[in-house]
């Protein structure tokens, strides 16, 4: 594992509001070890000088030959899901919509 | 703890039906034996989350009612199958394995299974599974974990364990699993079972709970290699529904499979067979290539260097993608809200906070860190980088083998709990599957052997993209030379 720390416990708190999480005292302390560890492993990947390597994104990318698939379809319209099982689902509705909490916050 | 040997000789795909078109056996009795395992055996091993007899026996009626009209009977017939809980059945539970969706029925049914159900398959229930598929050892599910059918103290491998010790306990004739980075072949290795990841595309994930969408892959798991290519070939193919869905022609996997190994060239590469590889594990692989070169194949040395390199960016690139995928586990439209929240943000918060499990937060929290303004590049950028030469490897490999044999993982079996505090050695047990889930290419585990205590200890056999044809003929040949 590397030997300076490369995450903070501000970063960890920094990211778990990007991430919409809300971390205890108790597990911010074990984040902050995990994620140390953890990058630490990652850290490996410097050994690799990438500089003229593009990065993969899709598994087609490298699959080469005419793998370009035919994704667009006719633009017509389609049943989609019916709206009494996609809300039978939610925490809350009217029926209609999704109610959510206030959210304007002053 | 002694080891027990699983259940009753598991039946096969075509034995069923072909006892229910003649009239020996109902599809129904078949559907009631699964159902008695489950009940002899579940409440130990809890590979099912949810069962749902009447719905299995209406679907089992229907099929006796075909042979009774001496109807042709569709492929899978009466053959009663599980359903990993990250996928979809209409009406049924779907809970990921997570808390935040406790109590979710599915609006719809995933593609795979509307085959298999189309294909005259009985759907006996939903089965156990790490929580989003995030795991290895099925210690993370919100309900508690699996337990291997041949040692009650050993996990079944993740994160698809249930689908695994389901097959391995005689509680369903095949199951489907889904594979991110390693979650069929791995928990079909340490539950002695087959377990097939198709290649990238081969297999539709509409109605799939997403994962790492770039990795994610839906497969069977089933007692012998001809059913896995029975099932593989009733759930392949191209679906309008999934744009990453391939139209390329699925093959019948059946057909080619009893050639045997006779001038196969079948690569073995060093860096496999390094240092951590259990010396159990090291002689029943060796022992099964052996034999497959005494069958005439030609056995290769080949190298795959960047291997080493292949859990660091698996890590990075599978995080990234669910720190995505699960923002929309936000309390709005579906599973669990936190209650007396006041304000939407806050609602976010608790709901994801009380709803995600350890494992989960974990890998969201590395994921967004990896994808965070200033970090991308260092890690993202660099994983996608790594990715491209994982990749490359194999292509250079598939330029002189025609399938690739490793261990599917370091060791048999771990016990409950043995890593459950370390992530990273945790991370380490997908050490050898990880690669062929980057490059996209195609691949199973087969039981090749035991250890001297009973437990089952996979080979892993590779193929080129879209070559699973390849890869069962393979895995035909060891599993027939064992006999």
């Amino acid at each position: 594992m590397s030997d300076s720390p490369t995450v903070s416990v501000e970063d960890v708190r920094r990211v778990a509001g990007l991430a919409n999480l809300e971390l205890t005292a108790d597990e911010e302390v074990r984040m902050l070890r995990d994620l140390n560890a953890i990058l630490g492993h990652v850290s490996q990947l410097n050994e690799l000088d990438t500089a003229e390597v593009l990065p993969m994104a899709q598994v087609s990318e490298v699959i080469g030959n005419s793998q370009l698939q035919e994704v667009l379809r006719s633009d017509e319209t389609r049943p989609s899901l019916d709206r009494d099982r996609v809300m039978a689902g939610a925490p809350e509705t009217n029926g209609a919509f999704f109610k959510v909490p206030k959210v304007i916050e002053r | 703890m002694t080891v027990e040997t699983a259940a009753t000789k598991p039946l096969s795909i075509s034995n069923i039906r072909d006892s229910i078109a003649s009239g020996a056996r109902s599809s129904s009795s078949f559907a009631e034996a699964c159902f008695c395992q489950i009940d002899a055996r579940d409440a130990q091993i809890h590979a099912y989350l949810s069962i749902n007899r009447e719905r299995a026996l209406e679907q089992a009626m229907s099929m006796d009612g075909l042979a009774k009209k001496g109807e042709v009977l569709p492929v899978l017939a009466g053959v009663p199958i599980g359903i990993k809980d990250v996928l979809m059945v209409e009406g049924l539970q779907a809970t990921a394995g997570s808390r935040i969706l406790e109590g979710y029925r599915a609006p719809y049914t995933a593609t795979a299974v509307k085959k298999l159900e189309a294909a005259g398959a009985i759907i006996l229930g939903k089965l156990n599974c790490d929580e989003f598929a995030m795991g290895s050892s099925n210690e993370n599910s919100a309900y508690g974990p699996v337990r291997n059918p041949h040692a009650l103290d050993r996990v079944p491998g993740g994160s698809s364990g249930g689908s695994a010790a389901a097959v391995a306990a005689g509680m369903a004739v095949a199951t489907l699993g889904t594979d991110t980075g390693g979650s069929i072949r791995q928990p079909a290795s340490f539950c002695g079972v087959v377990g097939i990841l198709p290649t990238y595309g081969r297999v539709s994930r509409y109605g799939l709970i997403a994962f790492a969408s770039s990795l994610d892959r839906i497969g069977p798991f089933t007692a012998n290699v001809r059913d896995a290519a029975t099932v593989l070939g009733v759930i392949a193919g191209h679906d309008p529904l999934d744009a990453t869905s391939s139209s390329q022609l699925v093959p019948d996997y059946t057909a080619e499979m009893d050639k045997g190994v006779a001038g196969l060239r079948l690569g073995v590469p060093s860096e496999y067979f390094a240092e951590g590889l259990d010396p159990k594990v090291r002689a029943a692989v060796e022992r099964s290539i052996d034999q497959l070169r005494a069958a005439g194949a030609v056995i290769k040395p080949i190298s795959l260097p960047h291997t080493h390199y292949a859990i660091p960016t698996y890590y990075i690139i599978a995080t990234a993608e669910a720190s995505a995928n699960l923002a929309r586990f936000d309390g709005v439209r579906y599973g669990f809200r936190a209650k007396d929240s006041d304000t939407l943000s806050a609602m976010y918060r608790r709901s994801r906070d009380g709803g995600f499990g350890p494992e989960v937060k974990r890998r969201i929290m590395l994921g967004t860190y990896a994808l965070s303004a200033g970090y991308y590049d260092a890690y993202y950028k660099k994983a996608q980088q790594v990715r491209r030469l994982l990749a490359e490897d194999f292509l250079k490999a598939f330029a002189e083998v025609d399938a690739i044999l490793t261990p599917t993982a370091p060791t048999p079996a771990f016990r409950l709990g043995e890593k459950a505090d370390d992530p990273v050695s945790m991370y380490l047990a997908d050490i050898y599957t990880v690669t062929a889930s980057l490059a996209g290419i195609c691949g199973l585990s087969v039981p090749c052997g035991k250890s001297r205590e009973g437990l089952p200890i996979g080979l892993q056999i590779l193929g080129k993209h879209f070559d699973e044809a390849m890869v069962l003929r393979v895995a035909q040949a060891v599993e027939t030379l064992q006999q």
